[in-house]
């Protein structure tokens, strides 16, 4: 039962992405192509929600459902991970339009081929773990 | 579908019955037939509101993006809430590590089980890709600028008419297709490696690590937006 808000915290993500259209690899193209502001509105509020409530939750000492204290992780102080490996995602972001989740939501869906993509992500993380000691970070 | 939550049989029957029921669970018996003028006020209200949404067909037409990036936010704020971080590519990690590859690879070697709460999420957002791809859609979901739609069309790239993704890249001809096979996965290959390099995707960085005004995901952000613009205007018109 404890995964239960999991799986609707989940669910709920799942529609929302789907019905904002953010799975969808027109939107993606289009934003790329600065064509549209629906995406660039919706990771722009999204964010702006995510300040407010996280600066409530530090501000107010707000404990989580089990009634610990809230830690968020911290993300390391590198450099060149960042920008060699975001230039790798986001080529790939704009070619197949899909970011991991929505690969994942697009394969419930019903759309097969992103199965494809799925398996390329997996070998994409694994090149990236053996190869991890010889890359710069 | 639609008609059918339109229909007056549904919104008098239904809605009447529902609000009948929560004003006995909310207030006692009798203290309901004494409020019961008040009881028919808020109904009529909630009625009209309810008809409101229906007419607009919120549901099933395009979520606008204040309302859409809004719940997102709540989203990670929930999970954040529920004691964990939001970031969906650390299942990609947590799949390989399954396979075990943990006893060869120092990066795999972790224990998966835990982020038991992170399948169930992935595994409840596919049920909620599917419901919303069957159930809400509506064909005048995906309007694009009918610029892209002329710049797709010279690449070849067929127009939306309601879907969510092309049919020249992701409809079931791929499958004969080397060529769009290779794309696909070369683009998974670019995502997997890149969001585990940089250490998390949109969800993690772009949302989860900007909202905690974190400097490194700036950084990726960026990168991510240069990687995507090369792709979008350089790279793209190069394979189609």
């Amino acid at each position: 039962m404890k995964l239960l808000k999991y799986f609707l915290v989940g669910f709920f993500f799942g529609i929302v992405l789907t019905k904002s259209e953010a799975v969808s690899w027109y939107r993606i193209y289009e934003m790329f192509q600065f064509q549209s502001f629906h995406m660039y509105g919706i990771i722009g509020v999204a964010v702006a929600t995510g300040i407010i409530g996280i600066q409530i939750i530090k501000r107010k000492n707000i404990k989580d459902i089990d009634g610990l204290p809230i830690e968020i992780q911290e993300k390391p102080k590198d450099n060149a991970r960042y920008w060699l490996g975001g230039i790798s995602f986001g080529l790939g972001w704009a070619l197949v339009g899909s970011c991991p989740g929505p690969i994942f939501i697009l394969i419930g869906a019903g759309f097969m081929p992103v199965i494809i993509v799925l398996i390329g992500a997996l070998i994409g993380t694994v090149i990236y773990g053996v190869l991890k000691s010889k890359l710069p970070h | 579908m639609v008609e059918f939550f339109k229909s007056d049989v549904f919104l008098t029957t239904n809605i009447k019955r529902t609000l009948l029921y929560l004003s006995i669970i909310i207030w006692n018996p009798c203290e309901f037939l004494s409020k019961k003028r008040a009881f028919d006020e808020i109904s009529k209200i909630l009625l009209y509101l309810y008809q409101k949404l229906i007419d607009m067909e919120i549901f099933f037409q395009t979520w606008p993006w204040y309302v859409s990036g809004f719940l997102i936010g709540m989203v990670m704020l929930l999970l954040t809430y529920f004691g964990k971080n939001f970031g969906m590519s650390t299942n990609l990690q947590s799949l390989c590590s399954m396979t075990g590859l943990g006893k060869r690879f120092e990066y795999f070697d972790f224990d998966w089980r835990s982020n038991r709460w992170n399948y169930v999420v992935v595994l409840g957002a596919m049920v909620g890709g599917f419901v919303a791809v069957h159930f809400m859609s509506d064909p005048s979901n995906v309007t694009i600028n009918p610029k892209t739609i002329a710049q797709l069309a010279q690449m070849g790239i067929d127009a939306p008419n309601g879907q969510l993704m092309p049919q020249s890249l992701f409809g079931e001809q791929i499958w004969q297709s080397p060529k769009s096979i290779l794309i696909l996965l070369g683009g998974g290959i670019l995502i997997g490696f890149g969001t585990r390099y940089a250490g998390g995707c949109t969800s993690g960085h772009a949302i989860s690590g900007l909202s905690n005004l974190q400097l490194p995901s700036l950084k990726a952000v960026i990168a991510f937006f240069i990687g995507g613009l090369i792709m979008s205007h350089f790279l793209l018109p190069l394979f189609f």
